[in-house]
């Protein structure tokens, strides 16, 4: 979706900055965000569920949030959408913290779940997925990238649609995240890394000697004349 | 009197994910221990430590180097260290390549652990793929025009880790002492690896 988090190209941001040592997390509840999130497998939902969540921010709102925050906003809706949690729920025990703020997060252990996450968390993430049909495309192929502007989930930025690359690189089959998202099914497609002339893209604002690669399933290119 | 005794009121963000983790607590959805040990993991256990060994053993063996290049999830995994899908991508004086995710965050977690803020940054994200020479100037690296650059936008699960230029003055360094210079920086792109200035400075 043309959200606020589809970001290159925007100006208006200013000098990057980084912070000296900066911890992980910044304050304990976004390292509570993120473990949340991290096991999103066991709680049910998808990474590409996951990052459509964030892009559905207003964004207004999406633009004033920080990166926590935005993840919050996420898991908040992964949740609530899988049924995991109900709205009433939810309120009912904001209200219940707000009119409580010494009460704790109550603690509960589970060793076997435990034991079991060291095996997640070294667990390699795999989403290549066999296709059945072979590659539209070879390295060295000149494509066009799509310009429709789907409403759902997608990794086609609008920075480089309806743009011309050439295949750099082709990956084999990977779950589609323009359906995966949406709890549509895996759907493998062949990836490709598609590489791009800066000047493609930002015409003549291009610096020079300069390209881009994205990498894009195979529905998201045309063969280009 | 003093409210030198009370707390600042949690922000909304913070009452929101006690909310949320007492639920999934109560509900026997997660556990407290599984929480913390995750927070635990990417706090200390990984981190850009996996990413400079990596990098050593390329500089230091051509082999593993054309390994890596070919194949880097594999060649990762021959060090210990497990990952998705990764691609190593080679700086070398005509190429200088950087990575970054427009889209949300993507990063190469294998071998550098979470991402800082400033790759997560508006700033980063926006600009990296419309004016990375001037923004890496920014950042402190000058790269002059003949050096071509090239920006991988991290749009898919591969993930991208750059192997920088061996700086010059390393001859016959060890493996520990070379993976000892290796910053993140250097690994995403936004710096080169350096040889830090003699203590006393320079003769």
């Amino acid at each position: 979706m043309n959200g606020a988090h589809d970001l290159g190209g925007m100006h208006g941001f200013g000098p990057v900055v980084r912070e000296e040592n900066e911890p992980v997390f910044h304050a304990p509840w976004e390292g509570v965000v993120f473990a949340i999130n991290r096991l999103r497998g066991w709680l049910g939902y998808s990474i590409d569920e996951s990052r459509y969540a964030i892009e559905t921010m207003p964004p207004q709102q999406y633009l004033a949030s920080s990166y926590y925050e935005r993840w919050l906003y996420g898991v908040e809706r992964n949740l609530l959408q899988k049924g995991l949690i109900t709205r009433e729920e939810l309120e009912a025990k904001l209200a219940y913290f707000r009119e409580h703020p010494e009460a704790a997060v109550p603690r509960r252990e589970d060793p076997a779940r435990l034991a079991a996450l060291e095996r997640e968390l070294r667990a390699p993430a795999r989403f290549a997925r066999p296709v059945d049909s072979p590659p539209r495309f070879q390295v060295g192929d000149a494509v066009l990238t799509r310009r429709d502007q789907p409403r759902g989930h997608t990794r086609l930025p609008r920075y480089a649609r309806g743009r011309r690359g050439v295949i750099q690189a082709h990956h084999g089959g990977y779950i589609f995240p323009d359906t995966h998202a949406h709890g549509r099914g895996e759907h493998p497609q062949h990836l490709y890394t598609v590489c791009f002339e800066a000047t493609e893209l930002w015409g003549a604002s291009a610096e020079p000697n300069e390209r881009i690669y994205l990498d894009l399933w195979e529905s998201y290119l045309e063969p280009a004349a | 009197m003093s409210n030198s005794h009370h707390p600042p009121a949690p922000s909304e963000a913070e009452l929101r994910t006690k909310a949320i983790e007492a639920l999934l607590i109560e509900k026997g959805l997660l556990s407290s221990d599984v929480i913390d040990r995750v927070i635990q993991y990417y706090e200390q256990d990984i981190g850009p430590l996996y990413g400079a060994r990596v990098v050593a053993r390329a500089w230091t063996d051509p082999a593993y180097k054309e390994r890596l290049l070919r194949d880097a999830t594999a060649a990762i995994e021959e060090l210990g260290y497990v990952g998705n899908h990764l691609r190593v991508v080679e700086n070398t004086p005509q190429v200088h390549n950087v990575v970054v995710c427009t889209l949300c965050s993507c990063y190469p977690w294998a071998v550098l652990g979470l991402p800082p803020s400033w790759y997560k940054s508006f700033e980063y994200r926006s600009r990296m793929v419309l004016e990375p020479r001037v923004v890496l100037r920014e950042m402190g690296l000058e790269l002059p025009e003949e050096v071509e650059i090239r920006v991988w936008d991290s749009s898919s699960e591969l993930r991208y880790m750059v192997l920088p230029e061996r700086p010059a003055g390393t001859e016959g360094w060890s493996e520990e002492e070379l993976a000892r210079l290796v910053t993140r920086e250097a690994m995403i792109g936004v710096a080169k690896v350096q040889v830090p200035a003699p203590v006393g400075g320079a003769p």
